[in-house]
């Protein structure tokens, strides 16, 4: 096992350098230029403009560019963000307990509903439950989340003034008063992005299911004299997880894709609406750490579902 | 004569057949339409038919692991469809059964001594571990397997270990029958024999009846006491298995054993080919379901549908003509 993760890791290194590279090529080429600003604002002069290029190294070749890039990032240093005017590493980190906890807490969700209504509609296919989920999950897996978030700030912030529309990093209140701030604010975020998962992975779990319980070692468990509730849980669902961990895995870097939109729809201060944020102001060191963070992340889940399925199934070892 | 251990009684099992929108019920397939046999303690009844005439459908409504639509299955005595969810689930220590597919039939993620062992536990059997352990150790010595394969997974067998350890896993609760279906038709032939053969050993030692599903003759001819010949989902002959070998009555078994190669290359049989594809079960014809493919068929045979009448001593078979 450990033989096969470092083996593992040391494929996933070319990998990263490979995106990396494209990456700051892309940005290099694309029109834009952090400091464009400036030159239409009367009070720097040219020459100041010109040292502060010279100074970031923005007129080297790209090659060298990258180079420098590279072996800074490896040191630790991942440039400095000219909006914000702060280092970018700690940007990043000021931002991503945000995303990771309205995620995390969203894929829970997503998972708390579509296990047991994937698992209960396959039990009785074609029932009316069966049917009514099915119907639901098609809905909510074709309703696109900025939709469905301005519906929700439109009725439950606008109408109702239950909930507020903008996430704050910085609540004034204290105490439980904080707490329950906190939470009120992530209710729609989360929702939106929970139930669009639970959508997906209800259809998911149905089928993987539906595959395992027509097979033969369930009839065996049954015809062993075992209780059907512990049939479906010891024999069906551990084996139907199988699939369906790997799906959740590998379909993470996708959820942090979608979640850009639903922080930018709910003004949530992550690491989505940092990078649109700074695709704006063109700001590019920003833009290629975070990039950056989401190819590692990738990179990261593929080897993790890797893990959790050898870990589930023993007839794959990693030796 | 004392009471069979297994006797069912005009036992029929309609499929519900789905469509359109909604998933209504549009017909249904009569997988199995009235079926009768019954097996003494411990003999072997074959049942032998072709892919889709109901065989699997017959052997699982035995254990109600299908239910079945209507009919009566007797099992020592005891009226098995009337049994509570409790009753039925006591009684599958009695009857057991083992599948044809060595693949499917073994849950991946579970130990050897896990699959074999889980309903040691479930009917109390084994007290304590080492119990249990030694009552591992003693099944795959029985179905000739090691003791140490225990801790090892289904993956790391090949098909006719697989189809041990599926026996040693019926054999644990000691079981007074045993549905076979179609246990050797997915190994090697040379591995069908040993499996038979431990089939065979078994019976002679724990007394154990079997109903050993298979489809075609060749295969059953050992193990079997009586033969039953299914076809789309009726019984149309059983007899003993000699007598059926010797003289087939139902056109259709005729038509059957035509098609076992014989093993003297000096005899000939004349092969029997059958016109025309099997009906399909959800539309099965009129009267006899074999009339549209039976080489002898009279008017009557589509109008009436014969009842299984004995022709010779224990030897029942169901055609107009015969
Ligand atoms: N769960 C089910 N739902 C609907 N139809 C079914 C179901 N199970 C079996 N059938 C149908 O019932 C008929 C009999 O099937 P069965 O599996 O009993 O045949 P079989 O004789 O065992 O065939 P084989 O030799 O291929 O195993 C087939 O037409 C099959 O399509
Ligand atoms: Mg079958």
């Amino acid at each position: 096992m450990g033989h096969y993760l470092l083996r593992r890791l040391l494929i996933a290194l070319p990998s990263l350098l490979g995106i990396s590279l494209i990456l700051f090529v892309l940005l290099a080429l694309a029109p834009g230029d952090p400091f464009g600003e400036l030159a239409s604002n009367p009070n720097i002069p040219p020459e100041v403009r010109e040292a502060l290029r010279v100074k970031f190294g923005m007129d080297d070749p790209i090659l060298i560019r990258y180079f420098h890039w590279l072996v800074a990032m490896l040191h630790g240093d991942w440039g400095f963000s000219f909006a914000s005017r702060i280092d970018v590493d700690q940007l990043i980190l000021q931002r991503i307990p945000t995303t990771l906890y309205v995620i995390g807490t969203a894929q829970l969700l997503a998972l708390i509903v579509a296990l047991p209504v994937g698992v209960y509609a396959a039990m009785r296919p074609y029932s009316m439950f069966d049917q009514i989920a099915s119907t639901v999950a098609f809905i909510g897996f074709s309703l696109p989340t900025f939709f469905t978030g301005l519906l929700l700030i439109l009725i439950f912030s606008v109408n109702l003034g239950w909930l507020p529309f903008v996430y704050r990093a910085d609540i004034s209140a204290s105490g439980w008063q904080w707490y329950w701030e906190y939470i009120k604010q992530a209710i729609m975020p989360i929702a939106v992005l929970g139930l669009f998962q639970a959508a997906s992975y209800t259809r998911y779990v149905r089928s993987a299911v539906l595959d395992v319980i027509r097979l033969d070692y369930v009839t065996t468990a049954r015809a062993k004299g075992i209780g059907e509730r512990k049939v479906i849980i010891k024999h069906v669902v551990r084996n139907a997880l199988i699939p369906v961990v790997t799906l959740v895995a590998l379909q993470m870097p996708t959820v942090f894709g979608g979640a850009i939109v639903t922080e930018q729809i709910f003004r949530i201060p992550g690491i989505g609406s940092l990078l649109i944020s700074a695709i704006l102001a063109n700001d590019t060191p920003v833009i290629m750490a975070v990039t950056f963070v989401f190819a590692c992340l990738v990179v990261l889940f593929n080897l993790l579902a890797d893990i959790i399925y050898g870990w589930l199934d023993p007839r794959i070892s990693y030796s | 004569m004392s009471e069979p251990l297994l006797r069912v009684k005009d036992l029929t099992k309609a499929f519900p057949i789905r469509g359109g929108l909604l998933q209504r019920q549009v017909g249904s397939i009569h997988a199995v339409d009235g079926v009768d046999f019954q097996i003494d303690a411990g003999e072997t009844l074959g049942l032998v038919g072709e892919s889709g005439c109901g065989k699997s459908t017959t052997g699982r409504c035995v254990l109600r692991l299908i239910e079945p639509s209507s009919g009566e299955v007797t099992f020592d005595g005891k009226n098995v469809l009337a049994l509570s969810g409790d009753e039925m689930r006591a009684l599958r220590r009695d009857i057991q059964i083992i599948f044809q597919d060595p693949y499917a039939s073994l849950n991946p993620r579970m130990t050897v001594a896990a699959i074999i062992g889980e309903a040691l536990i479930i009917h109390g059997l084994a007290k304590t571990k080492q119990q249990f352990d030694e009552r591992i150790a003693e099944l795959l010595e029985i179905v000739g397997l090691k003791a140490d394969h225990m801790s090892r997974y289904p993956h790391e067998f090949s098909g006719g270990q697989r189809q041990r350890i599926g026996i040693a896993r019926a054999l644990a609760v000691e079981p007074k029958l045993i549905v076979c279906d179609e246990p050797v038709s997915a190994l090697d032939v040379s591995i069908q024999a040993q499996v038979i053969n431990l089939l065979e050993d078994l019976q002679q030692r724990f007394a154990i009846a079997y109903l050993f599903i298979a489809h075609d003759l060749s295969v059953v001819e050992h193990i079997s006491r009586r033969v039953a010949v299914m076809y789309l989902g009726r019984i149309v002959e059983t007899a003993p298995s000699r007598a059926l070998y010797a003289a087939p009555k139902h056109p259709y078994t005729e038509a059957l054993l035509s098609a076992v190669p014989i093993p003297d290359p000096k005899v000939k049989r004349q092969r029997i080919r059958l016109a025309g594809e099997v009906p399909s079960p959800a539309n099965p014809p009129s009267g006899c379901h074999f009339h549209t493919r039976c080489p002898i068929a009279e008017a009557r045979c589509s109008q009436e549908a014969p009842k299984l009448k004995q022709s010779a001593d224990g030897h029942w078979v169901a055609c107009h003509l015969r």
